[in-house]
């Protein structure tokens, strides 16, 4: 069921994934792309029961782990917070012993109703979708995992097809070059999003 | 002719084997099956077994005797309370018009009163055998024809044991009586002493039952021997039996009064599962025999008459049912279905005609006369309620389609849910509250009656036929839920929807975990135990009350269920061939034993240390606690 040469497993967690016109759009862009191992966990897991060993073997066979979901009160719904706490354990994870995850890059793709104007320090929310991350970064710091900028849409209720079909094939873009390779740690890490580095920094090969 | 035993059983066996297929494919059912086989090897057609007919109608009795065993040790006193106003209303009713109407025929006819008083009796009889099994098989049993008619055949059978008493004091008058040689021992006594030696006989199986029988269940179960404990359960029954014989009594009865007895007792699984196997292929036998013994020489001879005596007894019978079960407040269908199902006249009556014919109440030729009419109508049961099932229900009772409104509509049932019992009905409503449809199959004429005056698209109908299942939209549905009572039935199904529609998903109600792995060795993935979830629900609650945390209990239940259902597929291969039997009671215990081994050697909690914040032993400063 694994496939070995895998190097993306997008961990992906929306409770009404078929009310969701953005994720749909991102989903079926990456869906097909070789490497790629998309994980429905509310599909998987209706009952919130984790099968913590299944979930160990799934991330020690992939290099990069995406955290995509939908932005719900300013952080992930809850079936993510489940699996953070209950599959990234003491003495596997993290702690003594703990270094399964070390090197791994991780990373937050979400999508969120507000635009990017209202996550500002003088917007209606007040903080950066970077700051509202903190618990992500750290929590990636303490697996010694690579945590990088977040891949984000925003303001999706206002998003045309013709957008939507844009962040897909921007999103597509990214875990194309993350599984060939193509891309620096450091270049990445200068941008506050992936969008940015994406736009600004097109890469060896286009799609 | 003559016979070895080794042939004999080849012939008996062969034709079952041919016939009660051919039968089933047929939709006719086993009984039909039986009568044909035995009707094709008797003397008539192709006269592989002859005269030895009626010693083994004899020998098949016992089938009967067995069954009736079987009948009374389901019949717990509690149960038969319950049931008393049925059976004894409708019963009473039965017998008493059908006796009277039979006295007053064949008075017309000439006979002396005592004589039609007594064949009256002998016609009133149904037969539980036919009626049983063939109710059981089409997954009737617990409508309310079925209940009625089980009550019926209840009070008939307990009502032989008085009129077997009062024969002989109706032969009393016949001068001839003690002519012939006396077949019991006590045959050659007064009728007075007769009936006295007859009451004294049940009463010595009543208190043998509770004073001996099972203390000596208890001493041979120590044993450990599970063919010791067969054989006892064979010896009781045929103690029994011989007991009733040796007074010229039924050994049907005797058995049937042990069997009551035994009811309360902890030993009526185990009997019950014991006895079952021998039940259905001496009952087999019987309904062979019955088919091998009908005299048609003497159909040819007087057709006329025979034809007019069988019409006549199938019309006054089939009256006198329509009428109880009129008085009884059964709806139109179920009371066609029970007065069809009960219009014949049963295996009782060859062992109250014998008798008769041995006190001399009734001539020779008519004893055979009345005999052939008895097997003949045995035989046309299973043809009546074909009738009644194809021609008549469908004109005049629940119509079995509904009217189509447009094939648009049609096309929107994408699941069809066989059976509507408590199982059947919440995942109807489950799938109703969440706007699917279901086109639903069930045979129970009330409750369809019901559904379709809610909006329901139901089906009325043997879940089983194709014409239904094709009707139902077999052809374009995604999803077939079997959610049958009868796990024989639900089997049936199952089977006939993998051959007929490949296409179909089937999702499938298992009663427990050895239908599951019936369904297991059907290829089928979609299983659901109706009990698992429930108990393991009632599970969490315990614990809950006991002071575990409620999510805490919750997710152990969850645990359980998923190790519970990984269990299943590792036993599944291992369990013996001969579990096939649902009735092997002995073979469920001991993979109940292996299941429990299992549990405490993988202890299906153990690994779970979700939020365990135990194991930062040494307070660690490369992280918060969890």
């Amino acid at each position: 069921m694994m496939d070995h040469s895998s190097q993306i497993l997008i961990l992906f967690a929306h409770p009404r994934f078929e009310m969701s016109r953005i994720n749909r759009a991102l989903l079926n862009m990456v869906r097909q792309l070789p490497g790629v191992t998309l994980h429905d966990l509310y599909e998987r897991y209706p009952d919130f029961n984790i099968d913590i060993e299944r979930e160990k073997q799934l991330l020690v066979a992939h290099r990069v782990i995406v955290w995509q979901h939908p932005f719900y009160m300013y952080g992930a719904p809850a079936l993510l917070k489940q699996w953070i706490d209950l599959v990234l354990e003491y003495g596997w994870a993290h702690g003594r012993d703990g270094d399964f995850l070390k090197d791994k890059i991780v990373f937050n793709a979400l999508t969120s109703g507000g635009t990017r104007e209202v996550y500002s320090p003088g917007g209606y929310n007040r903080f950066t979708v970077r700051e509202f991350l903190v618990p992500f970064e750290q929590t990636a710091t303490l697996c010694k995992m690579v945590y990088l900028p977040p891949f984000a849409v925003q303001g999706t209720h206002l998003l045309t097809e013709a957008q939507l079909a844009f962040h897909a094939s921007l999103y597509r873009t990214l875990l194309a070059r993350l599984s060939q390779g193509d891309f620096r740690i450091d270049t990445m890490r200068r941008f506050p999003f992936l969008n940015d580095w994406l736009l600004h920094e097109p890469g060896a090969q286009t799609s | 002719m003559n016979h070895s035993f080794l042939q004999d059983a080849l012939i008996y066996l062969g034709a079952a084997i041919l016939f009660v297929p051919i039968a089933k494919r047929l939709g006719m059912g086993s009984v039909l099956g039986y009568l044909l086989a035995g009707i094709a090897i008797g003397p008539f057609f192709l006269g592989l077994v002859g005269g030895e007919g009626k010693d083994l109608m004899h020998f098949a009795e016992f089938g009967v005797v067995l069954m009736l065993f079987l009948i009374g040790l389901e019949l717990e006193p509690a149960h038969f309370w319950e049931m008393r106003r049925l059976i004894l209303g409708s019963g009473a009713a039965q017998m008493g018009f059908t006796t009277l109407l039979f006295f007053a025929l064949f008075i017309q006819i000439g006979f002396d009163w005592r004589a039609a008083l007594a064949v009256g009796f002998a016609l009133s009889m149904s037969s539980t055998a036919i009626v049983l099994q063939t109710l059981r098989e089409k997954g009737l049993a617990q409508t309310q024809s079925g209940k009625s008619a089980f009550a019926v055949l209840l009070f008939q059978d307990i009502s032989v044991i008085p009129i077997l008493a009062v024969l002989p004091l109706l032969a009393i008058a016949t001068a001839k009586a003690t002519e012939g040689e006396p077949i019991t021992f006590i045959g050659g006594l007064p009728g007075w002493a007769q009936t006295l030696a007859l009451l004294c006989a049940v009463g010595v199986v009543i208190l043998s039952g509770r004073f001996v029988i099972v203390p000596f269940l208890r001493f041979i179960a120590r044993i450990h021997l599970r063919e010791l404990l067969t054989a006892s359960a064979l010896f009781i029954v045929m103690a029994a039996a011989y007991l009733m014989e040796l007074v010229g009594l039924s050994p049907a009865l005797g058995t049937f009064l042990a069997g009551v007895v035994l009811a309360n007792s902890e030993y009526r699984h185990e009997l019950e599962s014991d006895i079952e196997p021998f039940k259905g292929i001496l009952l087999g036998l019987f309904f062979i025999s019955v088919g091998a013994s009908i005299n048609f020489a003497l159909i040819l001879d007087r057709p006329l008459m025979i034809i007019a005596l069988l019409g006549g007894v199938i019309a006054i019978k089939s009256a006198v049912l329509l009428l109880t079960g009129t008085l009884t407040r059964l709806k139109f269908d179920q009371n066609l279905l029970f007065t069809f199902s009960l219009a014949q006249v049963g295996e009782f009556a060859f062992v109250l005609f014998s008798f008769m014919h041995q006190l001399h109440i009734v001539s020779a030729q008519w004893t055979d006369t009345l005999m052939g009419v008895t097997a003949i109508s045995m035989t046309a049961t299973p043809l009546l309620l074909l009738i009644n099932e194809r021609l008549i229900l469908p004109r005049f009772g629940t119509p079995e389609r509904v009217e189509k409104a447009a094939d648009a509509i049609d096309l929107q049932h994408p699941v069809i849910l066989a059976g509507f019992g408590p199982f059947g009905s919440t995942v109807g409503r489950f799938l109703r509250a969440n706007g699917i449809e279901a086109t639903i199959l069930d045979n129970d004429s009330d409750r369809v009656d019901m559904l379709r005056k809610m909006g329901f698209k139901v089906f009325y109908g043997d879940a089983t036929r194709v014409d239904i299942l094709k009707a139902a939209g077999a052809d374009q549905a995604k999803i077939l839920i079997a959610a049958i009572g009868s796990p024989e039935i639900n089997k049936e199904l199952v089977d006939k929807a993998q051959q007929l529609f490949p296409h179909l998903e089937i999702m499938v109600r298992a009663e427990n975990r050895f239908d599951a792995y019936e369904f297991m060795d059907m290829g089928l993935k979609d299983i659901y135990r109706e009990t698992l979830d429930t108990s393991v629900r009632l599970g969490i609650d315990v614990l809950f009350k006991l002071g575990f945390r409620r999510y805490s209990a919750t997710r152990a239940g969850q645990n359980f269920i998923k190790y519970d259902e990984a269990a299943m597929r590792q036993l599944v291969t291992h369990r013996h061939d001969e579990s096939i039997y649902i009735f092997n009671v002995k073979e469920q215990i001991r993979l109940e034993e292996q299941l429990l081994t299992n549990d405490r050697e993988a202890d299906p909690t153990l690994n779970d240390h979700a939020w365990d914040s135990d194991r930062f032993v040494k307070p660690s400063t490369d992280g918060p606690a969890k």
